[in-house]
């Protein structure tokens, strides 16, 4: 069946015999879906652009972060600086502005506004402040990166928690079926019950009034593990019901009867015969989940019900930001551009994954 | 049929149940500490926090002091604890600016939501398609927030130097002056459905690619129908049919508090907003009634939505 005008050919056991043929071998041979998948991955150079912006990114964050904070702005992500001043062409300038009034010639009193943090330096007066201060008097820049650092961490480690919880959730509700998939059926529809903000905010607030300290389980309030263990849970319905279906239409194939004949146990064919089969659709389904995680932290952050300050993150820096838009706008502008290019990046290269993984199936993050 | 709309009115209400129990659970025992104390403020004595304690209930245990949160919610007694205001009357008074925000966000976004889907279907492969799907991408991949906010700097004065086509936030109610209502909610409008156009512009143009190699559609072709007609009867009515479910969820989820940070970026005083405020004061009760508020929308809407399924498509089977 091919489509008209869709831009990805269709990849089938014939297509198979060509790539083969094009390596100068004239027999076919079997090669790995996973090979495959590889190659037609490296064939879209779209998404593999992508995933290099992506990478660098997380590079930027993570490991340029401390370098560019201790050698190029020496300014620490938490240095408050807000009675400090900079030098420039022998010009004192104060970080956050005092606010002064004089005598123009007009014979009018000039009041500059005080309280508005230096704006974007670009390299003026050395790297410090190259994107301006805050209205506490930190680096912006550096900040951005430290940011970023918790806003990826977020990310990925939320939808990781989350998507290993929703894969053991689906294959023990699609294996043993019954009440064990009612009971797991069910827990998903309760979740989903909520809108995905408001249970967010109501976990993030209640979680950061004392913190969580139950059993063995001590999280302080204000620790960053509380906006990642709160998106994780929320999203495990929007992972684990389209695994579910999939594991269960898996379920009582042949191959699964054939295990089970030769003795194999529950544990077994759970993570040797089904969780192979339902893996490309994880690997799709995570990067979706990344990017939406972090768009979930950058909305909790805005509202205040995510990471909490001191800690940076490019939604609590928006949220700051709000309130110097119309003197300093790239305080909000700034995290928003990190964001957009890195949740673009990690659609985009999602999307490419899933067309080299099976370009027939359809796995879609339930909306 | 009958019987079909007894087990989902049924099934409904005990979702109803066990949602309004989890948020009781998440906002009252979850933080562990004293929900008297935190109304009591920090000069409390000893026996002004017990005689609270009383007052709530908080001795009984968690079912009892649930049943007696849910009456005073059902009963609109529930007050803040901040201000001493009460919840339900904050709620109804959101409304209003809650729903004009989202009702005229809705109709954009499945307007242009089908539009975008349609035209890349129709162009699919060719340079229009590639560049409304990339436009589509950006569409889902931005936050909100900032989407709201470079607005607000690029279009609403914020920029002293800059366009001041729209007034600057705020909210005028449609009864006062309905041109000023427009014009104060046409730019949260667009904030609001951009997502969704671009999500909804995606699932649709997936769909109709695939219908199109539907055997009906061809059928269509071969009794001579013009292709405008094949698309519009056969192929597009086909594959809006998920779009209807998507909206059913969507646009509950959206009316029961996904329009917060549109709210809270063009300070529009809906019922997303009243949640934001309780947030800093760590406000508990407004924020429960406001979760339990969108979570009843998004179950009664999901129940429709399944009912209103049942009485089309006679091919789903009624269990």
């Amino acid at each position: 069946m091919a489509t008209p005008g869709t831009t990805q050919e269709e990849f089938t056991l014939d297509t198979a015999a060509e790539l083969a043929a094009e390596e100068g071998g004239s027999k076919i041979e079997g090669k790995s879906p996973w090979v495959l998948a590889g190659r037609r991955l490296r064939r879209n150079y779209t998404a593999l652009v992508f995933l290099a912006i992506f990478l660098l990114i997380v590079f930027l964050c993570f490991v340029f972060a401390p370098i560019y904070s201790s050698h190029l702005s020496h300014l620490g992500p938490d240095f408050e600086n807000a009675s400090g001043v900079i030098h420039e062409n022998g010009k004192t300038i104060h970080i956050i502005s005092q606010g002064k009034s004089t005598f123009g010639k007009d014979g009018q009193v000039h009041t500059t506004a005080a309280g508005i943090p230096i704006g974007p330096q670009l390299g003026k007066s050395g790297v410090a402040y190259f994107f301006g201060a805050d209205q506490q008097g930190r680096d912006i820049a550096t900040r951005l990166l430290y940011g970023g650092r918790n806003t990826l961490f977020i990310g990925l480690v939320a939808a990781a928690i989350c998507t290993v919880i929703a894969i053991l959730l689906a294959l023990l509700a699609a294996y043993f079926g019954g009440a064990t998939d009612w009971i797991i059926s069910r827990a998903f529809d309760l979740i989903w019950a909520f809108p995905v903000i408001l249970l967010g905010i109501a976990l993030g607030t209640a979680l950061n009034i004392n913190g969580f300290h139950h059993g063995p389980i001590n999280i302080a309030a204000g620790s960053l593990w509380i906006p990642t263990l709160v998106i994780a849970f929320v999203f495990i319905p929007y992972v684990g019901r389209p695994l579910r279906g999939q594991v269960l239409a898996l379920r009582n194939r042949e191959f699964v009867e054939a295990s089970t004949a030769q003795g194999a146990g529950p544990l077994r064919i759970m993570f040797t015969e089904l969780l192979p089969n339902i893996a490309s659709s994880v690997l799709v389904l995570f990067t979706l989940i990344v990017a939406n995680a972090i768009l979930t932290e950058v909305a909790l952050s805005f509202l205040g019900a995510g990471v909490q300050p001191p800690h940076p993150s490019w939604g609590t820096m928006i949220a700051n930001g709000q309130n110097f838009l119309s003197t300093r706008p790239w305080m909000a502008i700034l995290p928003g551009i990190m964001i957009t290019i890195t949740v673009i990046s990690l659609n985009v290269f999602g999307d490419g994954l899933r067309d080299a993984l099976d370009p027939r199936a359809k796995v879609k993050m339930e909306h | 049929m009958v019987t079909f709309l007894i087990r989902r009115v049924f099934g409904m209400v005990i979702v109803l149940v066990l949602v309004s129990f989890i948020t009781y659970v998440i906002f009252f025992k979850i933080p562990g500490g004293d929900p008297a104390q935190h109304i009591a403020g920090r000069t409390a004595t000893p026996a002004n926090i017990a005689s609270i304690r009383e007052k709530l209930g908080l001795n009984h245990n968690v079912v009892v002091q649930w049943w007696d949160m849910m009456k005073s919610l059902l009963g609109g007694t529930l007050i803040s604890y901040y201000d001493g205001t009460n919840v339900v009357q904050q709620i109804k008074e959101g409304l209003p600016e809650t729903f004009s925000l989202c009702i005229g966000a809705a109709i954009i976004w499945v307007g242009f939501g089908v539009l975008v889907g349609v035209i890349s279907a129709v162009k699919a492969g060719k340079a229009g398609d590639k560049a409304i799907t990339a436009l589509a991408l950006v569409g889902i991949s931005l936050p909100v927030a900032w989407l709201g906010l470079v607005l607000r700097y690029l279009f609403c004065g914020e920029n002293p130097n800059g366009l001041a086509w729209f007034p600057d936030g705020g909210y005028v109610p449609l009864t006062t002056n309905p041109w000023q209502w427009f014009y104060h909610l046409l730019l949260p409008w667009f904030t609001l459905a951009i997502l969704f156009i671009g999500f909804y512009g995606r699932v649709l143009r997936s769909n109709i690619l695939d219908t199109i190699n539907e055997d009906f559609v061809r059928t269509a072709k071969a009794k001579g129908l013009s292709s405008r007609r094949i698309l519009v009867k056969h192929t597009l009515r086909a594959s809006l049919i998920p779009i209807v479910t998507l909206f059913g969820l969507d646009f509950a989820a959206v009316l029961g508090g996904g329009a917060i940070i549109t709210e809270v970026v063009y300070s529009i005083q809906g019922v997303g907003y009243y949640a934001y405020q309780s947030i800093n004061t760590q406000d508990l009760p407004p924020l429960m009634g406001v979760t339990l508020y969108g979570a009843a929308f998004i179950v009664v809407f999901s129940t429709l939505v399944d009912v209103a399924y049942a009485y089309l498509d006679p091919r789903i089977r009624l269990t």
